[in-house]
């Protein structure tokens, strides 16, 4: 059954694009985005009867590519993220249908959308190195055409696309080696037959392969300092493929670092944990660090994948060092807040990307200075922005909450029992996750408060009218997920178990679920998210009805003039802008950051005290790219110019080159 | 540590209730109390110590106005203030150790509750449409984010002894091991968490929570353009979250006299510790204050980031007794 479905969205993703293609222009992206939706339906039918009976779906052919086949297993691990991807892909597809979009409605790009998502939907269904790379460059692929597909009109999208393509290839290339290397070892490319012979590879081939593994799949999670990518290319992609690279895509990567170390090699050294949640903990502080210092809305949201993806790498390089040290309930527990964390984080992240499309077509601009007051223009885009923000900055009732509040549990609860380097760890962890929340709400309130609230900045955002009834919809979904997950964990809870149970061992009950309490066995804590978000519900209506009867009568609110210092009329540039939100951050931060501030002042030729000009301009670049990435790039041109200067057209020369080669060559092999 | 049997719905109500009336009526006479104690220190005779609670009757009964350009985050933020720290007031140790869903009592959960009510703000301050606003906002947001680790390493590092962050397991394990009060873990915790209660209740040295000079304004630049019955809930509101940060302190640090019996006596009893500590703290606060100046707000950050020092310090020697 499970099979059969699993078949079917493949089928249907495929139809999708064939539908594109034939399809005229006036219902192409219709009829594609309503096939998508249908392909999305199936893998979330196949993926919940999986994580709900436990029974994998599988599919083998042998014809389809030349000896080696095609081989699916999508067991519960699996099909956590292909729920995941569905979910996301449905509400993406649906906001499709009113985005439009120039060059997404085109018939290439609306054929590569559903090829996208179907490559999404399947890669963790991929039970053979084949299977899986064919799937994964799809993948890459796919999404690096629909990044391109605006360049007519959006320059920037083209050197973004660079960035891109050379990351995912590099990280493709690495993930290939890993792969290669364990399947040679294991005289098999299924990964059932790597998965046996882990027990008898060589701890130094191991490592070599984790490392590679690791470098392929954290650049897929956009983990710094592989996130080079990341903040390009999700903002200058058409915004419903933004929202299923940053909250699909990229999960994988976290995907694929689990189902190599845990599920394929059943554990990994303790050193690779480490480096692990190293790069965790850093991407989360720098992903959380340049989104609150972002003054585009759509970088700032990508910065905040880094971000999020840091602290699902930090959950499970805890898990690892958990597991290592032989501690493992509290090993799957963290594995589960793990999952918790990126399932969530799809939720918040699509509802948060689409909104942002949303008010992009409806200003056309993504700058945060160029807009204000929104909320008033756009209600209901707004309120489904705010839902994403107020969720992604972990506060309760919403979900991103829940998955926080367990990852704290479980460093905390590790604690007391353990060895050196996992105490030096678990309060660094905590640092992390309390900094990046602090900084995520910064950023999020800057978000919103800059873009949809206050007086709007220009006359885009005075004008914008309310977009169309699917894209509100698409977002709106999410964002009612946002709050079902945050009340109701619980219906999302033994699925996660589930998964956990795959690639972890057999459940040990480190967490246990009872009524409507989750919390850790023995840490004598349990949060009741039911209890606790119809407490809040109750305290803030009690707070509005008391002001409701001290206003008695008078109802009407009397709008008024804000305080200006006693100065009349005010202007929307009076307000605080996006960049001096984060003007304080920037300056505590300034080493990491390392803003680049250029102040001009002209005087007037008379005297040097009447100011005739300002001119003040600020620039925050990435500074792992950079102080790591620029150098690289100028030392490899700077070997190409010199390797340039070796032909000279002599034909002596490439005589000589030929001889020498040749005589190496004999040397070498002789 | 854990409550062996448990305590009747009704019982728990009724102490629940008695700690929101406390938090209501006690906040605004604790912020009376530590003015009262600073003016006295300054050698003035001060406002009486119910002043505040004659100035939230006295906004409750007037009109309400808002900025013309606000939407709605900007008059729903009051209510969501107060109803996040009612919220806390309800489900935390304070008169009793059997508080209302007391196993979700967690310092995690009461962290991220806080944040509820500053972020909340932080979106009015920014909805005003004003450059004082945004400042505000955007200072506090800063100091918030900042102040962040210090106060979760702080908890981490009270969590240890007790193998729990759950508030009514650590009060109960605190005085069942009196020994643990005196750790130096928990001392270096203390230390911690008073800098950060500081910070987060925008006391001095971080704000001053009684200037209007408008480039030095924290707090009160976000929430300027509030009036009337929206004003009295922020007042409230701020009132609630210093209560309920000097509150905690208080329990967590000298537990003694906390209801652990559901009898009338006990409850009494832990009324009257809770007043008397909280007055204590509270006028102790007030009383450094009189001796200390507002410090830069970029010199703010070196502060909290040697509260967060504490912390750190806190947990590893915690973790040595453990």
């Amino acid at each position: 059954m499970s099979s059969a479905l699993l078949g079917a969205a493949a089928a249907l993703g495929v139809c999708a694009a064939a539908a594109a293609s034939l399809t005229t222009a006036r219902w192409r992206v219709m009829v594609t985005a309503l096939i998508t939706m249908g392909a999305s339906a199936c893998a979330l039918a196949s993926a919940a009867t999986v994580l709900h009976s436990g029974r994998d779906a599988s599919f083998h052919t042998v014809g389809l590519i030349p000896i080696s086949g095609v081989s699916f297993v999508l067991d519960p691990f699996g099909a956590l993220f292909t729920a995941v991807t569905a979910v996301v892909a449905a509400g993406a597809a649906l906001f499709w249908i009113g985005y439009g979009g120039h060059g997404l409605s085109s018939r290439s790009g609306a054929a590569l959308m559903p090829l996208f998502v179907t490559a999404l939907l399947l890669v963790p269904a991929a039970a053979s190195v084949t299977t899986f790379l064919i799937l994964w460059e799809l993948m890459a692929i796919t999404s690096l055409l629909l990044v391109l597909v605006d360049h007519a009109r959006n320059p920037a999208a083209i050197e973004a696309a660079t960035w891109y393509a050379v990351m995912t290839q590099a990280g493709a290339a690495a993930i290939l080696a890993g792969l290669v290397l364990l399947s040679s070892h294991a005289g098999s490319q299924s990964f059932a037959a790597i998965h046996d012979h882990a027990a008898h590879l060589s701890p130094t081939v191991k490592g070599l392969a984790l490392l590679l593994l690791l470098v392929g799949f954290a650049s897929k999670a956009g983990a710094v300092p592989f996130h080079v990518w990341l903040p390009r290319a999700h903002p200058e992609a058409p915004s419903p493929v933004s929202a299923l690279m940053s909250a699909g895509m990229v999960n994988l990567g976290i995907y694929g670092i689990v189902r190599v170390a845990d599920g394929l090699l059943g554990g990994a050294p303790m050193w690779w944990w480490l480096l692990l949640l190293s790069l965790g903990v850093a991407s989360a502080l720098f992903g959380a660090l340049n989104a609150a210092t972002s003054s585009d809305l759509k970088r700032l949201l990508a910065y905040s994948t880094t971000d999020n993806m840091g602290l699902a790498l930090l959950g499970v390089g805890a898990s690892g060092l958990f597991a290592a040290t032989g501690h493992q309930a509290l090993s799957q527990v963290a594995l589960a807040a793990a999952l918790l964390q990126v399932l969530n984080h799809g939720a918040f992240k699509a509802c948060l990307f689409l909104s942002a499309g949303s008010v992009q077509s409806a200003t056309g601009s993504r700058d945060l200075d160029s807009l204000g007051g929104l909320l008033r223009r756009l209600p209901v885009t707004g309120a489904i922005f705010i839902v994403g923000a107020l969720a992604i900055s972990a506060l309760p009732p919403l979900n991103g909450f829940v998955s926080e509040w367990l990852l704290l549990q479980t460093l905390a609860h590790g604690l007391p029992s353990a060895v050196t380097w996992v105490a030096i760890a678990m309060p660094i962890g905590v640092a992390t996750l309390a900094l990046t929340g602090g900084l995520t709400a910064a950023a999020l309130v800057k978000a919103v408060g800059v873009g949809f609230l206050g007086r709007p900045r220009t006359a885009a955002a005075a004008e914008a009218i309310e977009v169309s009834h699917y894209m509100q919809a698409g977002g709106g979904i999410l964002a009612v997920i946002c709050v079902v997950l945050g009340v109701a964990p619980l219906v999302v809870l033994p699925s996660v178990l589930a998964a956990v149970g795959v690639v972890a061992g057999p459940a040990r009950h480190g967490l246990f679920v009872s009524g409507w309490h989750i919390g850790l066995v023995g840490a004598h804590s349990a949060l009741a998210p039911v209890g606790l978000a119809s407490c809040l519900v109750v305290a803030v209506a009690l707070a509005a009805g008391a002001r409701r009867l001290a206003q008695g009568r008078r109802m009407a609110v009397r709008p008024a003039e804000a305080w200006g210092s006693g100065r009349a009329a005010q202007t929307a540039r009076m307000q605080y802008t996006a960049r001096s939100f984060a003007e304080p951050l920037e300056r505590v931060f300034h080493d990491v950051l390392r803003p680049d501030l250029d102040l001009d002042v002209t005087t007037v030729a008379e005297s040097r005290y009447y100011v005739q000009e300002i001119t003040y301009r600020a620039a925050v670049d990435d500074t792992v790219e950079a102080h790591l990435y620029r150098p690289a790039i100028a030392a490899v041109s700077r070997w190409g110019s010199f390797a340039r200067r070796l032909p000279n057209g002599s034909i002596h020369r490439y005589l000589a080159f030929g001889f020498v080669s040749l005589v190496l060559i004999l040397a070498l092999v002789r | 540590m854990t409550p062996h049997s448990a305590p009747s719905v009704l019982l728990t109500g009724a102490v629940t209730a008695l700690q929101l009336a406390l938090l209501v009526l006690g906040a605004p006479l604790t912020v009376g109390l530590m003015r009262k104690v600073r003016c006295r220190l300054e050698g003035r005779p001060g406002p009486p110590v119910r002043q505040p609670l004659k100035d939230l009757r006295k906004l409750a009964g007037k009109e309400r106005i808002r900025p013309q350009y606000a939407s709605w985050i900007f008059s729903s933020a009051p209510v969501v203030l107060v109803g996040s720290a009612l919220t806390i007031g309800a489900i935390g140790p304070f008169v009793s150790t059997y508080p209302f869903l007391g196993a979700s009592a967690d310092l995690f959960v009461f962290v991220f509750l806080f944040l509820v009510g500053s972020v909340a703000l932080g979106l009015a301050g920014l909805d005003a449409g004003t450059a004082f606003g945004g400042m505000g906002a955007s200072r506090a947001m800063t100091i918030g984010a900042l102040a962040e680790p210090a106060l979760l390493v702080a908890v981490l590092a009270i969590s240890i002894p007790a193998r729990s962050p759950n508030l009514p397991a650590i009060v109960v394990g605190s005085l069942a091991h009196p020994i643990w009060l005196a750790s130096p873990g928990r001392l270096l915790a203390l230390a911690a968490l008073v800098i950060v209660v500081l910070a987060e209740a925008g006391r001095l040295p971080v704000d001053n929570p009684t200037t209007h000079l408008e480039l030095t304004m924290i707090h009160e630049a976000m929430v300027l353009e509030y009036s009337g019955p929206d004003l009295a809930l922020v007042k409230l509101g701020e009132a609630m979250r210093l209560g309920l940060l000097v509150g905690l302190l208080a329990n967590l640090f000298l537990p003694w006299g906390i209801a652990q019996t559901q009898t009338l006596g006990g409850v009494v009893l832990g009324v009257v510790a809770l007043v008397g500590k909280v007055g204590l703290i509270a006028a102790a606060i007030a009383t450094a204050e009189v001796f200390m100046a507002k410090l830069r707000l970029f010199r703010v950050p070196e502060l909290l980031a040697g509260a967060f020092v504490l912390s750190v310090l806190g947990v590893v020697s915690a973790l040595a007794l453990a």
